[in-house]
């Protein structure tokens, strides 16, 4: 028997611990500081880059040993630290039983049925009125009622001999968004664990024309994908006139038991997602030593275009017009050197790809041409025929972000429920008012007093003003029928 | 047509507007204050039709390079809010016009001697950290329909966590009645720094060349100051500074005895406080956090992934977290949420810029 009174003496207090909203104050002071910490010390980055920057507050000398330190502590990686995930546990732990803890309460608050109040207590809520008016008892309970009706109130009523109460609420439920919110927060975190025991975050590095079936982790070992992905091309879309990138885009394929299942265009912020696994276009770059193929869209002046696809030094015609060319030189970025006059090639990369053509036409001397892939007017010839730089393919990889995060649906539910609770939290108030009406004299003769009480749990301007503007719908209405 | 007229005027508008609130405050005359209004509606009007215009402007930019984007599509890229410079002039506009619902609504004009200031701060720090006023074509990661609301929301909720923030400075001088308080201390030494820091930042501007100037953010942060390669200019920053807030701290109590005389009441400056709050910490939930986190996972595959200005905004939902808990459960209430308040915009105006300028993050967003 001591036992058991034991036990819940224990949890009892446990409980307390984890209910205390002081406890939610130190978790908040700490997960604060220790992110400010986090976001001065690089995370998961190189030795060397942090102890140069513990060195400028600590001396070189000294930098070393705050380093081991500090890495031993897990500040080098700190969110991924036992500690700190112990502290982000404790919040939740904290906040769901200090939500369970209060949660009774503030139930037996929203089902607490109205009662009336006597005319002393109404004159002392937070918000009161009181008026008198030329009418009878009944006119006055009717407007009011009325009133308060299209105010969206529901109404309920006490009579007693000469003197009548009016009592009525609104959106008493509002005071539960901040469970709503609560909730949303404990979902976000569920849905993070989710992510993190079911997911996996990786990259792909995808040449043109080729195909995998696995993407890698940070560090290099394979994540099975469970169909096939294929890389059709890759491109970088320019500004016109500067290099600066406007979309990077890839197409891409996905191939299960040998058949085309699904094709799409990726870009940033527009990914491909299949079988819950998802390929964000995240970078690219050039295949060390590639050779590819020259695409080129011919155009006889006048006529349909066609399109060829040639190696290095290969040599095609424009159909029906007798002009050959062959391909002699690339650059993956041409410009003219702006002292020397010299063209030189200003990038690795893809920044402005130009193809050089010799021509050879029919009774004129051969001359030699650069086609730009980003101007086309340069591929414009004598006659009007036109030679359109496409691509120089099988060159370029498209870099990917590859995840699978069966998490993320429920993180975006939770941020909807966030939404919502946060919107019933701040702009709706549980709103209660008593309107008691009285004659002055006891025989049921002269004016009628009317005191009105009210009390919101927030707002109360605003609920000042709809108060004013019951009142004065009521006596205008009441004004109005004395007059007929 | 150009913009940058319109937004001179207003600026200029907003400038004359806080000395016509400061006027006002010492001088306490309606027709003053009055005045006060009327210049800061039309500034206020000259920046809207800025805005407009320069949003025309991006929009038949964005057009040039991408004709085959549909109509809506165009608009929302071509919104402007799409660089430090154009968040900054946002956060501004946002600033004001929240400033003139609360004079509309409160009818207290001496706010506006707390709110203009900071309009003017952001408008001078704009032109002294040299951010570039160009409409810029749009890397291939900002174009995306989350990151505008995100900026959009954010920056309404940072606006108002900024009018919080001026009532909170005011109510800390009402209600302080001795100078060695330690809310009264609290408050020398963060308005201090403030000013100390753009003042730090004006001189960093004037000494560097006009290319320079581009970078002053990245490259030439208070180096002509506190991070001077002479150990003596270093020392007369200090000096300087701490002077600088000593004498603040001697007669920023003087402020006090003019809101009084004002009809500003401690009561209705923690109101304003508290309401700016119960406003912007849903904005910025909303804005701040979640629609950033979706971007983000949009554009990169995941939602969270701790870089500094994440992890800042996380930390300024914490303090404003801890205001609304401290208020509404601990039943706090006065200077204690009032520091809480001035925290919290501290925080944010350090994850806005203290992170592009002290520290360096996977955003590019900002520091442009
Ligand atoms: C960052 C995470 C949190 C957010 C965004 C949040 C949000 C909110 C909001 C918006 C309110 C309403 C405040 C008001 O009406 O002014 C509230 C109330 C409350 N919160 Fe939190 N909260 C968080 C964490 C916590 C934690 C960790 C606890 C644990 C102790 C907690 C306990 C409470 C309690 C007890 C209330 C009052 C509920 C009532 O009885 O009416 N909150 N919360």
């Amino acid at each position: 028997m001591k036992e058991e009174k034991q036990k819940e003496d224990v949890f009892e207090s446990v409980w307390k611990f984890f209910a205390s909203v002081k406890l939610a104050v130190a978790v908040f002071i700490i997960l604060s500081f220790s992110s400010i910490v986090g976001t001065i010390v690089e995370q998961q980055a190189e030795p060397e880059k942090n102890i140069a920057l513990l060195a400028k507050f600590f001396g070189d000398s000294l930098a070393p040993t705050v380093y081991n330190i500090f890495a031993k502590l897990g500040f080098m990686d700190m969110y991924h630290s036992w500690w700190f995930i112990s502290f982000l546990i404790t919040f939740s732990i904290n906040l769901i039983v200090c939500s369970l803890d209060r949660f009774p309460k503030t139930w037996k608050l929203v089902k607490m049925p109205l009662k009336p109040l006597a005319v002393n207590v109404i004159k002392t809520l937070p918000v009161k009125k009181e008026i008198k008016l030329k009418t009878t008892l009944a006119v006055a309970k009717d407007e009011f009622f009325n009133s308060l009706r299209t105010s969206k109130y529901q109404v309920l009523e006490a009579n007693e001999n000469n003197e009548v109460q009016l009592y009525c609420q609104k959106w008493r439920y509002a005071r539960l968004g901040v469970y709503v919110v609560h909730l949303s927060i404990i979902l976000i975190f569920l849905g993070a664990i989710i992510g993190a025991r079911f997911g996996f975050g990786g990259f792909l590095n995808l040449p043109e024309g080729q195909i995998s079936d696995v993407a890698y982790t940070a560090n290099g070992s394979e994540i099975p994908l469970g169909f096939s992905i294929k890389c059709n091309w890759y491109d970088t879309k320019y500004y016109e006139g500067i290099d600066m990138p406007q979309e990077f885009h890839s197409e891409l394929v996905i191939i299960e038991n040998g058949k085309e299942v699904l094709k799409k265009v990726i870009e940033v912020n527009d990914p491909l997602t299949y079988k819950g696994i998802t390929f964000y276009q995240s970078s690219y770059g050039m295949i060390p030593n590639a050779s590819g193929y020259f695409i080129l869209g011919l155009k006889p002046n006048g006529h349909q275009q066609s399109t060829v696809s040639l190696r290095f030094g290969d040599t095609f015609e424009i159909p029906g017009t007798g002009i050959t060319g062959t391909v002699i030189d690339f650059s993956p970025a041409l410009a003219r050197d702006q002292r020397t006059g010299a063209l030189i090639s200003y990038s690795d990369n893809m920044v402005n790809p130009a193809v050089a053509i010799q021509f050879n036409m029919p009774g004129q001397d051969s001359f030699k041409g650069w086609i730009f892939k980003r101007y086309p007017q340069t591929g414009i010839l004598p006659g009007g025929h036109e030679i359109k730089f496409e691509d120089y393919w099988g060159v370029e990889y498209t870099g990917m972000q590859v995840s699978k995060d069966p998490g993320i649906g429920l993180i975006y539910i939770a941020c909807i429920i966030m939404a919502i609770g946060l919107y019933i939290t701040f702009f709706i108030s549980h709103k209660k008012i008593w309107i008691h009406i009285a004659h002055d004299t006891p025989g049921g003769k002269g004016p009628v007093s009317v005191s009105v009480g009210g009390s919101t749990n927030r707002n109360r301007f605003a609920f000042e003003k709809e108060i004013d503007h019951i009142l004065s719908t009521a006596s205008h209405a009441i004004e109005g029928r004395s007059k007929k | 047509m150009n913009s940058s007229l319109f937004f001179d005027i207003s600026a200029g508008a907003y400038v004359a507007a806080m000395i016509t609130y400061v006027i006002y405050l010492v001088a306490r005359n309606k027709t003053v204050g009055i005045a006060a209004t009327t210049i800061t509606i039309f500034g206020f009007a000259c920046q809207s039709v800025a805005l407009l215009i320069r949003w025309v402007n991006s929009y038949h930019f964005w057009i040039s390079s991408s004709p085959n984007s549909g109509l809506v599509e165009s608009l929302l890229r071509a919104a402007p809010l799409r660089n430090l410079y154009e968040s900054l002039i946002f956060f501004v506009w946002s600033l004001i016009l929240i400033h003139l619902l609360i004079e509309f609504k409160y009818k207290v004009r001496s706010l506006g001697a707390f709110v203009t200031p900071l309009a003017a701060l952001a408008l001078l720090f704009i032109d002294i950290s040299g951010t570039s006023k160009e409409i810029q074509p749009l890397i291939p990661a900002l174009q995306s329909n989350w990151l505008l609301f995100h900026v959009l929301l954010s920056f309404l909720g940072y606006a108002a966590f900024g009018v919080s923030f001026g009532a909170a400075a005011a109510y800390i001088i009402m209600v302080t009645d001795s100078k060695k308080e330690k809310a009264y201390i609290f408050w020398s030494i963060i308005i201090g720094i403030f000013i100390i820091v753009l003042v730090g930042m004006g001189i960093d501007f004037m000494s560097l060349s006009a290319a320079e100037r581009k970078e002053l953010i990245q490259n030439h942060f208070l180096k002509a100051t506190f991070r001077n390669e002479s150990g003596g200019v270093v020392a007369a920053s200090w000096a300087f500074s701490i002077a600088f807030i000593f004498t603040l701290w001697q007669f920023g109590f003087g402020l006090k005895k003019i809101l009084s005389s004002l009809s500003v009441t401690p009561q209705m400056l923690e109101d304003i406080e508290y309401k700016s709050i119960a406003i912007g910490f849903p904005l910025f939930t909303l804005g701040g956090l979640l629609m950033g986190a979706i971007w983000a996972n949009s554009a990169w595959g995941k939602y969270w992934s701790w870089d500094p200005k994440e992890t800042w905004s996380l930390i300024t939902w914490f303090v404003y977290a801890l205001y609304l808990h401290a208020r509404y459960i601990g039943g706090w209430r006065g200077k204690r949420v009032a520091i809480l308040a001035v925290i919290g915009f501290v925080a944010v105006i350090f994850t806005y810029l203290g992170v592009n300028l002290v520290l360096s993050g996977l955003h590019a967003y900002g520091s442009g």
